[in-house]
């Protein structure tokens, strides 16, 4: 199909870190873009715009992943060999287990039209924002000790290992929020969609 | 005078020209070695209305001509198809109540609009609007115009934008790129002399909405998110005060003019000078003579802001949300940027204002910004404009059909394009031949809630067990924000063929027919422009001559030589308005070898005078 690799590091050109510098990312993204937007093919021949069209994609696909750092973790995961996903949401983590039935208690209650249950799910929400917060300081921890080590170290794995753990959490916890979020503000957010 | 001619050879031939394909006005441009220009028609005009009849003779024609038929004839005649562009006949139910669109017996996934006896279809409608565009510039720039860089809404989804593809195609047009209007009209703008910054675009037109927001870098234009209403103009305007003044009428004359379809068109026409007035005065008046009665109605500015101001209302709530996307508060934009006729509006305007905390940009004249940016952007596909680029979004979300009808999304909105996913599908039972892929675009979880737009049909699979075929699908949005899709066997890496039925819209084959439909048509309109190409040739060449005959070299000719070139001359004007272009072109051929010697006469008085040192004009 294409001559393109899809590794996004390879692509542009820089190491393969969890961390790295937003700034520069979109430096080299827009020295890319000037070198392969289709725009600047249109007067090649069809193979030359094809190949333009297949580098744009690539680029602008791994710069949406590189440039956030939970999807540039995940990527680097599923690339290394700790694919994310089976155990994306169903399972709640046994530490969460209480919490999460007394949430969705609260949610139920509120559905039902409860507002007495209003002020827990902001204590919730508060909590589970908090949680998500130290998830986010471990990871950069994680980040760290697997950017200091040779990728193919037992150190390394034993990184990524944690960090896919914590990857899980996080989505987990990401979940419990928005959910709490659409109970909290009733749908009117879903206006400009309806208009399609 | 033929020797006097420069062959422009190569250069003369690649001309891309940009169009605003507009749902009231319409505009073509293109950028000359310095800036973008509009390009006039024969009478000065820039403006060509969107507006289509159906003439005696079976034609379609355009513009302003089809203006006037739009009160004389108005079952022959259409406007706001732009309105109908990708969709089908379901989702225009609220539309057809306001605006006079007959649809014809018949339109299921595709809108077929009734125009006397014949049927057409939106993007054919289109076609003749674009035609007549083409035939502006081709007149003006003395070049066949064949490549275009056409404008489309931000907001609009794959279905609508293949629709403005395919009226190009069937304008013999050859469309390299479609852009979203508020993007053009940022590159019209020229904000890039400001090295960064953010910027947000308001495009509120005659039909639709849109909002974009920008970040500028070192002449690179990144739209970071974007939002709109295709179904959201000037138009609502025009109808809600139609519709009081229908009952005004109905009140003074006892009459429903609702039911006389000129009479109709004569007070839209008086509502919508009104309301223009009042962009620029406090106080208007309606006025309609129709049928010996007349009917006069005073309006003011303030009455008009009551009354539209729900619907000006309806475009913040795109704009908060975009800059929800884009993770910005208002506080960030440092420009906002208006564009289309309803931001005359001074309503619309401090509306902007107070939202944005900002005073928008209204230096460029707002129906003419986006062909302008339409034309750099052909520039920029040509090579003549090398410091700028644009860096697109897809305004929806690309999604598919997975068990309980429910959405799974591929590619969010608000993705650079081009954009790709992949995904592995599989087979669910023994010795199955084939997989249904239903894709959808739009926001909600639902696939009943999306809009859907085609079903991609991977046929003639291995008939292998159960879960053993896995099949590859590439979904790719290109730089147009149209979808691609591309299949491959995962095992054997075999291409793997696709079946591709659009839910709304043409297929290929349709588009097809209907260029050769046209090609045969198009053998009379082909014979109708060589004739006007030929009478452009003819005016500058019998002025040449006659420009020539005030020259010095004039006096250096024969007796004989000079009779020969004024009949030479005589002989071209009565066969100038004749119906045969060869005819006109021999007697051409004639002129120019008559003039010849004239012609090397001047050049050796030129060469003559310069030697001595005279000046010469």
């Amino acid at each position: 199909m294409s001559t393109f690799t899809r590794d996004f590091y390879h692509f542009f050109g820089i190491d393969r870190k969890l961390s790295l510098n937003e700034g520069d990312l979109q430096k080299r993204f827009y020295e890319l873009s000037r070198q392969w937007h289709p725009d600047r093919f249109t007067r090649k021949s069809l193979e030359e715009q094809q190949e333009a069209l297949n580098a744009t994609s690539v680029l602008n696909d791994g710069y949406r992943t590189l440039r956030d750092p939970i999807k540039r973790a995940e990527y680097l995961l599923t690339e290394e060999g700790f694919p994310i996903g089976e155990q994306r949401s169903r399972d709640v983590p046994p530490e969460l287990l209480e919490e999460v039935f007394d949430l969705n208690m609260a949610l139920e209650e509120l559905k039902g039209g409860d507002e007495d249950a209003r002020p827990q799910l902001e204590s919730a929400r508060r909590n589970f924002t908090n949680m998500r917060a130290e998830i986010d300081s471990d990871l950069q921890k994680l980040f760290a000790v697997y950017d200091a080590s040779d990728a193919q170290s037992a150190a390394a794995k034993q990184a990524l290992h944690e960090i896919r753990g914590l990857l899980n959490r996080r989505r987990y916890v990401e979940n419990l929020i928005r959910d709490v979020d659409r109970a909290l503000a009733p749908s009117n957010t879903q206006t400009v969609e309806d208009r399609l | 005078m033929g020797t006097f001619q420069i062959d422009f050879g190569e250069e003369r031939k690649s001309k891309i020209v940009g169009i605003d394909l507009g749902t009231t006005n319409s505009l073509i441009a293109y950028t000359d070695l310095t800036k973008p220009r509009i390009i006039e028609d024969p009478e000065g005009r820039k403006i060509v209305p969107s507006i289509v009849s159906l003439d005696t003779d079976g034609r379609l024609i355009a513009g302003e001509e089809a203006r006037a038929l739009l009160l004389t004839n108005p079952e022959r005649t259409v406007y706001s198809v732009k309105r109908l562009m990708g969709r089908g006949v379901d989702d225009v139910a609220a539309e057809v109540k306001l605006f006079p669109f007959r649809i014809a017996e018949g339109s299921e996934s595709v809108i077929k609009l009734q125009l006397g006896d014949r049927t057409f279809t939106p993007p054919e409608i289109s076609a003749a609007v674009l035609r007549q565009l083409r035939d502006n510039a081709e007149a003006a720039l003395g070049t066949p115009v064949r490549e275009a860089v056409i404008t489309v809404p931000a907001y609009f989804n794959d279905a609508q934008r293949q629709a403005t593809k395919d009226a190009g195609r069937l304008a013999g047009l050859d469309v390299l790129r479609l852009v979203n209007e508020p993007t053009a009209a940022a590159l019209a703008y020229g904000l890039d002399k400001r090295k960064e910054g953010i910027i947000a675009i308001y495009d509120f037109g005659g039909g639709t909405f849109d909002i974009s927001i920008l970040r500028l870098h070192d002449g690179i234009f990144e739209v970071l998110a974007t939002n709109g209403d295709t179904h959201l103009g000037g138009d609502d305007i025009d109808n809600l005060l139609l519709q009081i003044a229908l009952e005004d009428v109905q009140s003074e004359w006892g009459v429903d003019l609702a039911r006389d379809t000129e009479g109709v068109q004569r007070l839209r026409r008086a509502v919508i000078q009104a309301k223009e007035e009042l962009s620029f005065v406090p106080d208007a008046t309606i006025e309609l003579e129709y049928d010996g009665k007349r009917y006069s109605r005073a309006f003011n500015r303030e009455l008009l802001e009551r009354l539209i101001a729900p619907i000006i209302e309806r475009t913040l709530e795109p704009c908060r949300a975009c800059l929800a996307d884009a993770k910005l508060t208002v506080e960030q934009i440092d420009e906002v940027v208006l564009v289309g006729g309803s931001t005359r509006i001074p309503l619309v305007r401090s509306a902007v204002e107070r939202l944005f905390k900002a005073k928008p940009h209204t230096e460029l004249n707002p129906d003419e910004v986006v062909a302008l940016g339409a034309a750099v952007q052909a520039g920029i596909l040509s090579g003549d404009v090398e410091d700028k680029l644009l860096l697109d979004v897809t305004p929806l979300s690309l999604g598919i059909e997975t068990m309980g009808g429910v959405v799974s999304k591929l590619i969010h909105r608000n993705s650079t394009i081009p954009a790709s996913a992949t995904e592995t599908f599989t087979t669910a039972v023994d010795g199955q031949r084939n997989v249904l892929i239903h894709v959808l675009q739009g926001e909600r979880e639902l696939v009943k809630d999306n809009r859907s737009l085609a079903r991609f049909d991977l046929k003639d699979l291995n008939p292998l067990p159960a879960g053993l075929t896995r099949i590859e699908v590439r979904f790719l949005i290109d730089a147009n924000g149209i979808l691609n899709v591309t299949a491959r066997d995962a095992r054997t890496g075999k291409e793997q063929s696709i079946e591709v039925k659009p839910s709304y819209g043409l297929s290929d084959e349709s588009v097809e027919a209907m260029i050769r439909e046209s090609e045969e048509k198009a053998e009379e309109d082909l014979r109708e422009r060589q004739l006007r190409e030929v009478r452009v040739e003819a005016d500058s060449i019998l002025a040449a001559t006659e420009k020539a005959q005030r020259n010095n070299a004039w006096l250096t000719l024969t007796k004989e030589e000079q009779a020969a070139v004024e009949t030479a001359k005589r002989e071209l004007l009565t066969v100038y308005h004749g119906s045969d272009h060869h005819v006109i072109h021999a007697r051409m051929d004639a002129l120019n070898a008559a003039t010849l010697k004239l012609a090397e006469n001047m050049v050796n008085t030129a060469v003559g005078n310069a030697l001595k040192g005279t000046k010469i004009d």
